[in-house]
């Protein structure tokens, strides 16, 4: 099975059990299951080459631009994780089928730990660092979701943040450590890494990536300092806990660690970040444990401390050392994740998991007492059992390392065991063992076997890898321990290797282990009464105070002075275009300049004079639109002076919608802007505006004086316009061929705008104050006495047929003239508009069936089926095409797809910008605003006036 | 030619921009529709200027403009207008909603009724 598919089953299986719920929580776990095991299926496929030492690879390209491939790879390390994710997986999903009660929400469960699967996958197939750091955030976001997957708990949402701060905070710096990786190795693949171990530690990056990892590193697998997120993540459902939080997630960490071993490790700078922060986790881990009341946290802590031992072995950089943190993985995913599964089911079965009581389950509970049994003197490293083992190979090269005078070492190591010792026999002791007591909130009894099969074979597990540790993992263990050296590891696992001084450490640890258990009591009014400095509320202070760092910033930066921003944006902008051009390199523009006609001359004066009117006179609301609306015909004059018919006739008709809109809603609008700055305001905002026209009257100005700094793309355009889009107009050609892509998105974007505008008015008009505003509306105005003067009508009226003509001879001249769908739309636009000034909303209203939702949905609609058309002829999205047809007896004309498609422009501004007038002219008839059904107020046939129709 | 039109962007920012730093919500969009003149003028200007050159194929034309800007400048029209429609429209909405058509979101802010 590829390797990539391994990957993707997980996320598959997660589609499936939200919906499969509908069907039963059975088939939803079902769902779930069947995704999982067909991954490990094909995982277990390629296992048996894996251990004869090969690497199977995939290699998919996806963004080669970025180095970003979807490449995977297998090698020992990756089946030893791997096996255990899609494994233990397996089995919690069996457990957690029983495990959950009917109220919680199991579609959502089983997706989110099918989510987390698929990551966990990822990370330890991934061959490129870049995907590998996509599948680590995902651990981290689907982590979050798990721990907060109660989510009335208070507790579960606090841990859950805790723990996404924590991990996503070292996931960032994670990726600045591998992207520095990346960089120093040139490459972004791991095989490749791997091998440059001796360009990457003779780098001067390297310190800075060794931090940066080992921080992403020590935060997902909860090293000291940041052990503390690991127990508040306890408030999850136990089968969380069991996975993410002992068998999997928290060793991504220490996956990472063992992966970039050969080309990290060996150096004095590893030896005492890695190995020291391991030791002091693990005594830390294992002293607060003895301590803790609640099973879970006590089994949280002996985590943290079982992964500090782990991450200290990968610290020592000797073979042997990992080869015996491989072995210790597996122990301890297979022992911890059946502590925690029995822990779930003591909870479950005797409502409680405190341990002050609980006691006396012996008799009630013996299956969860084997199996806790069995698992728990693993922990505590007694033989024959894995745990043993492993601890014993732990203690050897604790010795090893300790050779030369590290006597600190050796007593903390013995110390972390021996605390290690006590809180498994404290477990075992305190829970099970003693008197049956009266007081259990539930009658506690052994689960059905569904729930106790999960954990009873990993206890299984648990002896049988103790009692042939050979046979059953020395191959795995080899292979893996291989892949993290990066070269053939002899294995070598036994249980009696003489008596060698590990074997007493190994005695004194249990030694004290028992007498610390035995003055439990004691030890425990002592812990109690010290005071401790407390993760969480110091984990609370710094984000609090995060906050309030943030909050007063944002605060200081953001106090609702909307004009004060715009002002310190237009200087920044500025500040920012005369810096350029003081550093700048520039020579002096020696583009011929074309002459001043006197014409152009007085279009400037007019302009200017107005612009400069509007700054004085703009409180008369009524007179700033009469002088913005003399700015605006300026500038279509300017376009037709300069060349540019077609931005002329677009110009001139938006400068006529757009005075129509802005008159109406002025309606509604105070009639006159209040004085509301001083002086010395008044005068800054003219500075500020000065600088800013004096500096783009200068940017333009240098512009235009020099000659194109490339050859332009529009020789491109003027060669083909004919040839290729079968147009002479060229501007036009480029809007519905060459650029098609870009108009198609522009109609797009004018038909949300419009109906945003109704969406707005709806709003509006729905109810609340806006609405009852309208209601009690006062025209502050003198009405007309004659709204719809008869001039007005017939003219209109007599006006709309040649009117819609000239539109459809825009339209259609628009391929080879000035015109086009944006201008003949605006015109019929325009000619429609008119009836309804002239004649009124309601009369104008009755007599066309147009739908201007339709209308837009329609011009966007046709405009796209006439792109997809070309999928058909074979050609990209929007590929234009044209012929010439003649019908007797007119004479030979063109056809092109383009007019088509301008069709659909054509409709969508119409339908725009009707609907945008619509809109507001509904915001009237709420005001009060009396209805017509006639076209004139006035009919001059009465004999009388005063017919004024309702 | 070229100093009226550099000169004509500049003075239409200015005003834009002066508009714009006013207070009341009518102003600001007269403002903004001012700065949407001084940028698609400036966009069209970077095209440079000709007299006379329309970018209409002619068998007699030798040169044209460049047609580039002016198509982007058309789309940018158009679309202005529909921004503007829903600026007014919001400035509308504020106004019916709150009694004022104040911008700013400093100093007490209850409403005139």
């Amino acid at each position: 099975m590829s390797l990539a598919l391994i990957a993707a089953l997980p996320f598959l299986g997660a589609l499936f059990p939200g919906l499969m719920i509908r069907a039963g929580r059975g088939p939803s776990a079902l769902a779930a299951a069947a995704a999982n095991a067909l991954a490990l299926l094909g995982l277990l496929i390629h296992a048996p080459a894996v251990l004869r030492g090969e690497v199977i690879h995939t290699r998919i390209e996806w963004l080669p631009g970025l180095g970003m491939d979807a490449n995977f790879f297998l090698d020992g390390l990756g089946l030893l994780f791997a096996g255990l994710i899609l494994g233990i997986g397996l089995l919690i999903i069996l457990y957690a089928r029983y495990y959950l009660s009917k109220s919680d929400p199991m579609g959502q469960f089983y997706t989110y730990l099918m989510l987390f699967q698929g990551a966990m996958v990822g990370i330890v197939l991934s061959d490129n660092i870049l995907v590998l750091l996509v599948f680590w955030e995902l651990t981290s976001l689907s982590s979050f979701l798990l721990i907060g997957y109660w989510k009335h708990l208070p507790e579960g949402r606090q841990g859950a943040r805790m723990a996404l701060i924590v991990t996503a905070s070292g996931g960032l710096a994670m990726i600045a450590g591998m992207l520095i990786l990346g960089h120093v190795a040139g490459s972004h693949d791991l095989s490749v890494i791997l091998t440059q171990a001796g360009a990457i530690q003779a780098s001067e990056w390297y310190l800075p990536a060794l931090l940066l990892i080992l921080l992403g590193c020590f935060t997902k697998s909860a090293q000291f300092p940041f052990h503390f997120w690991l127990p508040h993540a306890m408030a999850a459902p136990t089968p969380v806990s069991a996975y993410l939080h002992s068998a999997t997630m928290v060793k991504a960490g220490l996956f990472l660690m063992a992966r970039l071993w050969p080309v990290l490790s060996g150096t004095a700078e590893w030896f005492w970040l890695v190995a020291g922060a391991g030791l002091i986790t693990m005594v830390i881990g294992a002293v607060i444990g003895l301590f803790k009341d609640d099973l879970k946290a006590l089994l949280a802590f002996s985590t943290v401390s079982h992964l500090g031992l782990i991450t200290m072995l990968l610290g020592f950089g000797t073979k042997a050392a990992a080869v015996a943190a491989v072995f210790h993985i597996i122990a301890h995913a297979s022992f911890k994740a059946a502590l925690f599964m029995a822990a779930g089911i003591v909870d479950h079965e005797a409502g409680t998991r405190d341990i002050k009581r609980l006691g006396g389950l012996r008799t009630l509970m013996p299956v969860t007492f084997a199996i806790v049994a069995v698992a728990a003197l693993s922990m505590a490293g007694i033989p024959p059992l894995n745990g043993f083992l492993s601890k014993e190979m732990m203690l050897e090269e604790v010795l090893h390392a300790g050779a030369g005078g590290g006597w600190l070492l050796v007593v903390l190591a013995t110390v972390g065991a021996a605390f290690s010792v006590a809180y498994s026999f404290r477990l075992i002791a305190h829970v099970f063992l003693g008197p049956v007591r009266s007081d259990y909130p539930h009658h506690p009894h052994d689960p059905g076997f569904g729930m106790w099969a999960a954990p009873a074979l990993l206890a299984v597990l648990v002896v049988l890898i103790g009692l042939w540790p050979m046979t059953l993992a020395g191959g795995i263990v080899a292979a893996a321990a291989g892949a993290v050296t990066g070269g053939a590891v002899t294995v070598n696992i036994h249980h009696w290797h003489g008596l060698v001084p590990a074997l007493f450490l190994s005695i004194v640890a249990v030694g004290t282990g028992l007498v610390l258990v035995g003055g439990h009591r004691r030890l425990d009014a002592i812990w109690t009464a010290v005071p401790r400095p407390e993760a969480k509320r110091i984990f609370d202070a710094i984000v609090d105070a995060c906050a309030a760092v943030a909050r007063g910033f944002t605060d200081g930066l953001h106090n609702g002075a909307l004009t004060r921003y715009l002002a310190i944006f237009t200087l920044g902008v500025v500040v920012a275009g005369v810096w350029a051009f003081r550093t700048g390199t520039h020579a002096p523009g020696d583009r011929l300049l074309t002459e001043i006609a006197p014409v152009p001359v007085v279009a400037w004066v007019a302009l200017v004079i107005c612009s400069v009117l509007l700054m004085v006179l703009h409180r008369d609301r009524l007179l700033a639109l009469v002088l913005i609306a003399v700015v605006g015909l300026m500038v279509s004059i300017t376009f037709i002076y300069l060349s540019a018919p077609d931005l002329a006739l677009t110009q001139i008709s938006v400068e006529v919608v757009t005075v129509v809109l802005m008159l109406l809603a002025l309606n509604f609008l105070p009639k006159r802007t209040p004085v509301e700055s001083g002086a010395s305001k008044r005068l800054r905002d003219l500075i500020v505006a000065g600088a800013a026209g004096v500096g783009v009257a200068a940017l333009a100005y240098a512009l235009m004086t020099r000659d194109f700094a490339f050859p332009t793309i529009s020789d491109y355009h003027l060669a083909h316009s004919k040839s290729g889009g079968g147009g002479t107009n060229v501007v036009n050609v480029i809007l519905v061929d060459f650029r098609g892509y870009d108009t198609f998105g522009e109609i797009t974007v004018v038909g949300i705008a419009a109906l945003l505008v109704f969406a707005l008015t709806e709003t509006l008009l729905r109810g609340g104050r806006a609405n009852r505003r309208l209601l009690a509306w006062v025209p502050d105005q003198r009405r007309a006495g004659d709204r719809h003067p008869m001039m007005a009508v017939i003219a209109t009226r007599m006006i709309l047929p040649v009117a819609l003509v000239v539109g459809v001879y825009i339209f259609l001249r628009g391929h080879n003239d000035p015109g086009g769908g944006f201008i003949a739309g605006l015109v019929v636009a325009i000619a429609l508009l008119m009836q309804y000034m002239a004649s009124g909303f309601a009369w104008a209203d009755a007599r066309q069936r147009l739908d201007y939702h339709a209308l837009i949905g329609a011009g966007v609609f046709v405009a796209g089926l006439t792109g997809i058309g070309a999928w058909f002829a074979g050609r990209p999205f929007l590929t234009s095409d044209y012929g010439y047809v003649r019908i007797p007896p007119l004479e030979e004309f063109e056809l092109a797809t383009a007019a088509i498609f301008d069709l659909g422009v054509f409709l969508t501004v119409v339908g725009a910008v009707m609907l945008m007038l619509a809109s507001l002219t509904r915001i009237a008839i709420r005001a009060g605003e009396t209805v017509n059904i006639e076209p004139m107020d006035v009919d001059p046939s009465a004999p009388s006036h005063g017919t004024e129709g309702r | 030619m070229e100093i009226l039109v550099a000169s004509a962007i500049g003075v239409i920012t200015m005003t834009g921009i002066y508009l714009v730093l006013r207070l009341r919500a009518f102003p600001m969009v007269l403002g903004m529709s001012l700065l949407t003149y001084a940028v698609n003028l400036f966009i069209f200007a970077s095209g440079r200027l000709s007299i006379d050159m329309p970018p209409i194929l002619s068998p007699d034309g030798a040169a044209y403009v460049d047609p580039l800007p002016q198509a982007l400048v058309l789309t940018s029209i158009v679309i202005s207008f529909g921004m503007t429609a829903v600026m007014v429209m919001m400035a509308l909405g504020a106004f019916l909603e709150t009694g004022h058509d104040r911008i700013d979101m400093t100093g007490p802010q209850e409403d005139e009724q």
